[in-house]
C-alpha cells in the first residue's frame, strides 16, 4: 500500500527541461541539458566546476535566459519567459551560494518581508503583522532554530544562522520548489547535519534541489542524485549508482 | 525603548521650538531659518530615497528648481501683464506654459505633480532596465547639465541666468510684510512637520523594510518576488515631489530663482547635508541642513573667501571620519554612555535592533 502511493507521488512532475541550452558567446554552459524532478524529491545535482549547475539553477529562478530549449515548472509554466519576481510568485524559491540576508533588518523583519503575500508597494505601505502572520513567522523560527533571536539584527547572526535565515525567508513564500546553491558551505560539522535534517523536513512537502560539491553530505541526504558534467547530463540514480558509474568515475573523480 | 521614546519627544519639542522662532527672532534671521526648513524638507526626501533605498541622486536640483520657477511664475503673473524679460526680448504675447502658471492651485500642483512626474517617467526608464548604483547618479548629473542649460539657453521665456525675481504680492498680500513673511514661515514649518510624519510612516512600513531590503540586497528582494524597480520608481518620485514642495516654499521666502540655484553645485551640497546629518535616519537630513546651511551662512558672511574651501574639507571630514553623520556620532556615544552604566550588557544590547527608525 505504501509503495502504490510513493509511486502515486512521484509520479507527478515538478520540473522538466528538454535539451536546455545556455550560451554565453562561444562558451555553451548548458548543452542540451534534459532533466526532470518529481514532487517531494530531495534531488541533489553534483559535477566538477564548470560543469553547469549553478547556472542551471539560473535558468530556473530567471537570472539567466536559456538561449534555446526551456523549463516547464508543473508541466504547463514556461521559466525561461518570466521575470525573477514572477517565477517566484509562481513558486519557486531560490537560496544563493553565499548568505544574502539583509544585514540591518531585524530577524523577524527579514522573513515578514519574505513571507508569501501581494508584493505590491499599495499592499506593503499599508501590511501590519496579523496574529497569524506572527505565528507562521514563529513556527519558521522554530524550525530554523532561531526562535531566541528573532529580534536581533541579521548581521550579527553567525554564518550557519544566516544561512538557515535564508532558508527559512525562501520557505516563507512557501515554493513548490526550491533551490539550494551548496547550502553547507562554510558550516561547522554540527551545523551541516543539522541543516541536513533540515532539508529532509523541506523536502517532505515540496521538491528540492540542491547543488553540492560536499560527496559526504551528498551521501548521507540525497534521494536522488543527478552527475553533470560539462554542461550536460551524464547519469543519474541513487549515491550508489552514480558512485559506481564508469562514466563518473573517468570524469568527475578523476580515476580511469 | 525609554531611549526611543525620548528622540520622539525630541523631535515634538524641536517642532515646537520653530514653531514660535517668530516670536523670538528678528525677521531677518526667521527669513534665514525659512530658507534653512525648506532646504530640510528637501533633504527628507533625498534622505529617504538615498538613505533608505539607496538611491543616491546628484539631480535633485532640477525638482528643487522646478518648485521653485512655478512658485516664481505664478508670482510674476500676480503682477499683470508679461514679465520684464520677455518685453526686453520682444515677445508680446504671453506663451502658454506661462499663462497656466496664473492660476495659483495649478501652479502649487504642477509645481509638485511635474517633478513627481518626471522622475517616474526616468525612473521606470532607468530602473526597468536595471540601471542602478553609480550609472544612475551619473545620469542625474548630466540631467541636471541639460535642464540649466535649456533654463539659460531659453532666456526669452526662463529670464536667463538671471532667472525670476522681483514678486510683490502673494494672494494679493504683499510678499515683504512681516506679517506675510510670518505665514510663510509657519507654512514651511507645518510642511517640515508633515512630510516628517509622511516619510516615518513610510520608512516604519513594510514598504520601508522593502526599501531596505532593496539597499542591501536588490538581487535577494526580486528574488523574494518583490519587482524591485517598481518600489524604487516611486520613491524616486515621491522624493522628487517633496523637492519641488521645498521649491515652493524656497522661492517665497527669498524672493529669487536663478539657473545657479539649482545647478550641479547645489545639487551636490543637498546630499551633503544628507552626509552631514547622518544617512538612514529621518532626523539626521534635517539637522544637517539646518547646521550646514547655518555655518554656511556665518562663514560665508565672515570669510567669504574661505568658505568653498572649508566646505570641501568638510566634506572630506564627514566622509572619513563620520559615514553615519551627526546622528552615528550621537549613536556612538549614547552606546558608550550604556556599556558604562550596564557593563558589558551593552553588547548584547547594541545587537537589538531599534523596531522604530526615526
Amino acid at each position: 500500500m505504501e509503495k502504490i502511493e510513493k509511486k502515486k507521488r512521484s509520479s507527478t512532475t515538478v520540473l522538466q527541461s528538454e535539451k536546455l541550452i545556455v550560451q554565453f558567446g562561444g562558451l555553451k554552459a548548458i548543452n542540451e541539458f534534459s532533466f526532470q524532478l518529481s514532487d517531494r524529491e530531495l534531488h541533489f545535482i553534483i559535477g566538477p566546476n564548470g560543469a553547469g549547475k549553478t547556472t542551471f539553477l539560473d535558468v530556473l529562478c530567471g537570472k539567466t535566459k536559456p538561449s534555446s530549449g526551456n523549463v516547464l515548472f508543473k508541466q504547463t509554466i514556461e521559466l525561461g519567459k518570466l521575470y525573477e519576481y514572477q517565477i517566484v510568485r509562481k513558486g519557486v524559491g531560490r537560496k544563493f551560494q553565499a548568505p544574502s540576508i539583509f544585514p540591518s533588518l531585524s530577524v523577524m523583519s527579514n522573513l515578514e518581508i519574505a513571507m508569501k503575500q501581494q508584493k505590491g508597494f499599495w499592499h506593503t505601505l499599508r501590511a501590519k503583522l496579523s496574529e497569524k502572520d506572527k505565528d507562521r513567522i514563529h513556527e519558521m523560527l522554530l524550525l530554523i532554530g532561531l526562535e531566541q533571536e528573532s529580534n536581533r539584527t541579521a548581521g550579527t547572526l553567525a554564518h550557519g544562522q544566516k544561512q538557515w535565515l535564508e532558508i527559512a525567508m525562501v520557505l516563507m513564500q512557501e515554493p513548490e520548489l526550491v533551490l539550494l546553491d551548496e547550502p553547507i558551505a562554510g558550516m561547522t560539522e554540527e551545523e551541516e547535519e543539522k541543516t541536513g535534517e533540515l532539508l529532509k523536513t523541506i523536502a517532505k512537502d515540496r521538491a528540492v534541489i540542491v547543488v553540492e560539491h560536499d560527496m559526504d553530505f551528498v551521501r548521507k541526504f540525497a534521494d536522488k542524485v543527478t552527475v553533470m558534467h560539462e554542461g550536460t547530463w551524464l547519469c543519474d540514480g541513487s549515491m550508489e549508482e552514480v558512485q559506481q558509474n564508469e562514466r563518473v568515475l573517468e570524469v568527475y573523480l578523476g580515476r580511469r | 525603548m525609554s531611549y526611543l521614546y525620548s528622540k520622539k519627544t525630541l523631535v515634538i519639542l524641536g517642532f515646537v521650538i520653530l514653531l514660535v522662532m517668530p516670536f523670538v527672532l528678528a525677521p531677518f534671521n526667521l527669513n534665514l531659518l525659512g530658507r534653512f526648513l525648506a532646504y530640510a524638507i528637501l533633504a527628507l526626501g533625498i534622505g529617504v530615497l538615498w538613505g533608505y533605498a539607496g538611491i543616491l541622486s546628484l539631480g535633485h536640483g532640477i525638482f528643487f528648481g522646478f518648485g521653485a520657477y512655478a512658485m516664481a511664475m505664478y508670482l510674476t503673473l500676480q503682477s499683470g501683464g508679461i514679465p520684464d524679460f520677455m518685453g526686453w526680448n520682444g515677445i508680446t504675447e504671453l506663451p502658454w506654459f506661462w499663462a497656466i502658471f496664473s492660476n495659483p492651485i495649478v501652479a502649487i500642483v504642477l509645481a509638485i505633480a511635474v517633478p513627481m512626474l518626471f522622475a517616474g517617467i526616468l525612473g521606470y526608464f532607468t530602473f526597468r532596465n536595471r540601471i542602478t548604483g553609480v550609472y544612475f547618479t551619473i545620469l542625474t548629473q548630466a540631467l541636471v547639465i541639460v535642464v540649466t542649460t535649456l533654463i539659460i539657453s531659453q532666456q526669452q521665456y526662463t529670464g536667463g541666468t538671471n532667472g525670476i525675481t522681483g514678486f510683490d504680492t502673494i494672494f494679493g498680500y504683499s510678499l515683504n510684510s512681516v506679517t506675510t513673511q510670518q505665514m510663510i514661515y509657519w507654512t514651511t514649518v507645518i510642511f517640515l512637520g508633515l512630510v516628517f510624519l509622511i516619510c516615518y510612516k513610510l520608512v516604519n512600513s513594510r514598504f520601508g523594510k522593502v526599501l531596505i531590503a532593496i539597499r542591501d540586497g536588490e538581487n535577494r528582494t526580486r528574488f523574494l518576488g518583490y519587482n524591485t524597480s517598481v518600489y524604487q520608481v516611486i520613491v524616486y518620485s515621491f522624493s522628487a515631489g517633496v523637492a519641488g514642495l521645498a521649491g515652493m516654499l524656497f522661492v517665497l521666502q527669498v524672493g529669487i530663482i536663478t539657473p545657479s540655484m539649482m545647478g550641479i553645485v547645489p545639487s551636490i551640497e543637498m546630499v551633503l547635508w544628507v552626509a552631514i546629518g547622518g544617512r538612514g535616519t529621518l532626523i539626521g537630513p534635517v539637522i544637517g541642513a539646518l547646521i550646514t546651511n547655518g555655518a554656511s551662512t556665518w562663514f560665508s558672511q565672515t570669510y567669504p573667501d574661505a568658505w568653498l574651501f572649508f566646505i570641501g574639507l568638510v566634506f572630506v571630514l564627514v566622509v572619513v571620519f563620520m559615514p553615519k553623520g551627526i546622528m552615528g556620532i550621537i549613536a556612538t556615544i549614547q552606546a558608550r554612555r550604556r556599556a558604562k552604566k550596564y557593563g558589558k550588557d551593552r553588547k548584547e544590547e547594541t545587537k537589538l535592533y531599534n523596531s522604530s527608525s526615526i
